[in-house]
């Protein structure tokens, strides 16, 4: 019998404020244990939380980019449960009245475009971290208070996607509009996005769903579409079987390649929620939106079609442009002047997409670095430079690398190091003799009907004029001496 | 409306408690009482009322996104019953 799967996901989102969402501690990644905790986030008695209005706004953007309907109306509730990584024994969250709900996102996958819907996001702070030592005598676990209070977003997806990698599509998706928004970095190592999976399997062309298995630990977007693979392979086994999917929560054993089941102690959660009495309702009305609103970027589907029809680049550049928002600010600053100037468009991108990039890999350093560096403008002028053809287009890396450490402009590397293209028959003519003499068997296979053995010298040559020759001219010379 | 030993057992196990048959039997009474109270509460008619979910009429009360001082390690640890190497150290929870 034929399956289908279905998947819906639960993503966590820890929003990029400075401080908590309650209380003013620090929220960077990485401090010793226990050093950025306060009364308010230590749950101690007698203190009261203030909402961070930063955070607020951040989830309040979010959702807007996710074609979130917003509530006129919010409140934050308090979910009860004990866990040594929760002081106050309880998480404030939002229940019944979350800020915003029945959304959309449009992934791609394989090139078609899909409609996945967002049930719901809200507000709620996190838990602490629980260190359990790895021998297995020791009967203590370590708890690390740093990471309680940080405002988290969760973002409820609706059960609509079919596939792991529509799973992973909707997640990349999601990483970078929120980085685009710049309201969170949703970096899975650093546990600044987290996400919980549920899937179940339903037999093709029945309409209720299957039993589902909810999979923790998917501490990557490659653990993610692993786990959902294996997960529904294994449910189909079982009711290939004639046996029954239980309902549970299961955990990705990266090691192991497998999903296994999480023995839960506590039977049925009962969370016992109620409204969070320390906390003002919040109100919100258009204004604040249309506020909100105006700071909004173009998100990166919008901006990729655009690119495409304004500086007709290909689908592929214009995905691979987009992936970071600061990339794509930098290439577009470039592209605008380079429009002014009447330099080719396709020399700037081309410049981005191969010496630019490689730089960035090569040198392992943030493209923010690199703008400070080479600012477009610069860029715009080696692009020019290379319309002009006054240096060989495989030089342009050799520019560009003395840009970067220098600081200089293309212009002044290019008369500094003498890189010009050497186009001058009488320059290039003795090298060419040279190169003729030294390399008499594949000059035999040119005459003998091989004709591509003509780029064979041509390489010789730019080698030997430490590639400063103009390669076109250099063909039609050799030609011209071996004709 | 009753409340049976179940339910204070499930009570109980929520907050992490443990309480003895005697405190059990205390605890049926009482439970019951407030449960009885709330029933008298629920009768009287809200349809026209609506919900209150906090008792200040005020909303949208915000502070700005900035630091203050957290405490030293020494302070945040020095209520724990036990710590260690500037953890708090507990029974060992495991999944």
């Amino acid at each position: 019998m034929g399956y289908e799967i279905i998947i819906g996901l639960e993503v966590h989102v820890q929003l990029k404020t400075k401080s908590k969402m309650f209380c003013g501690c620090l929220t960077g990644f990485g401090a010793r244990q226990n050093t950025q905790v306060c009364p308010v986030c230590l749950g101690l008695p007698g203190v009261l939380p203030v909402i961070n209005k930063q955070s607020f706004e951040y989830a309040l953007k979010a959702a807007l980019a996710l074609n979130c309907q917003i509530a006129d109306f919010t409140k934050f509730d308090r979910k009860h449960y004990y866990y040594p990584d929760l002081p106050k024994n309880y998480q404030i969250s939002q229940y019944d009245i979350p800020f915003s709900h029945d959304g959309y996102l449009d992934i791609k996958v394989d090139g078609k475009t899909k409609r996945v819907g967002i049930t719901r996001v809200h507000l709620e702070e996190d838990a602490g971290k629980l260190i359990h030592p790895e021998e297995k005598e020791s009967q203590y676990s370590l708890v690390d208070l740093n990471r309680t209070g940080m405002p988290l977003m969760e973002i409820v997806s609706e059960p609509d996607m079919n596939s792991p990698e529509e799973a992973h599509a909707y997640l990349t998706s999601l990483k970078e509009i929120m980085r685009y928004l710049g309201v969170s970095d949703c970096d899975m190592e650093k546990g600044t996005l987290r996400c919980d999976a549920n899937l179940s399997l339903r037999p093709k062309g029945k309409k209720e769903l299957g039993v589902k298995s909810e999979i923790k630990n998917l501490n990557s977007f490659k653990f993610v579409s692993k786990a959902l693979a294996y997960e529904a392979k294994r449910q189909a086994e079982l009711l290939e079987k004639g046996e029954r999917i239980i309902q549970e929560t299961r955990l990705w054993d990266e090691a192991k390649e497998v999903t296994r089941s999480m023995r839960s102690k506590e039977g049925a959660h009962d969370y016992r929620y109620f409204p969070e009495p320390d906390l003002e309702p919040i109100r919100i009305d258009e204004k604040w939106l249309a506020d909100i609103r105006k700071t909004m970027p173009e998100l990166p589907e919008a901006r990729r079609s655009r690119l495409i029809t304004q500086y007709g680049i290909s689908n592929y550049e214009a995905n691979v442009l987009t992936q970071e928002k600061i990339i794509i600010d930098y290439t577009e600053q470039a592209l605008l002047k380079a429009k002014e100037q009447n330099v080719t468009l396709a020399s700037v991108t081309n410049l981005t997409l191969g010496p630019v990039f490689k730089i960035i890999n090569k040198q392992k350093i943030e493209f923010s670095e690199f703008t400070r560096k080479v600012p477009p403008e610069n860029l715009v002028s080696l692009a020019n430079e290379l319309d002009k053809k006054t240096i060989v287009s495989t030089m342009s890396g050799v520019v560009l690398d003395e840009m970067f450490t220098s600081g200089k402009t293309a212009r002044n590397i290019i008369k500094e190091k003498g890189l010009e293209q050497v186009s001058d028959k009488n320059a290039l003519e003795p090298i060419i003799e040279e190169v003729i003499k030294n390399n008499q068997k594949i000059v035999a296979d040119y005459k003998g009907g091989k004709k591509s053995a003509i780029m064979a010298l041509v390489g010789q040559v730019m080698r030997a004029s430490q590639g400063k020759a103009n390669p076109q001219k250099v063909k039609e010379l050799l030609t011209k001496h071996l004709g | 409306m009753k409340v049976d030993e179940k339910q204070i057992d499930h009570i109980a196990a929520l907050g992490r408690l443990k309480f003895t048959d005697q405190q059990k039997k205390i605890f049926i009474g009482q439970f019951s009482k407030i449960l009885e109270y709330v029933e008298k509460v629920k009768s009287v008619d809200i349809n026209k009322i609506e919900p209150l979910v906090h008792t200040f009429d005020q909303h949208n009360v915000f502070r700005p996104d900035e630091n203050k001082p957290s405490l030293t390690r020494e302070q945040a640890l020095s209520n724990a019953p036990e710590q260690t190497k500037g953890f708090f150290k507990v029974p060992r929870v495991i999944e």
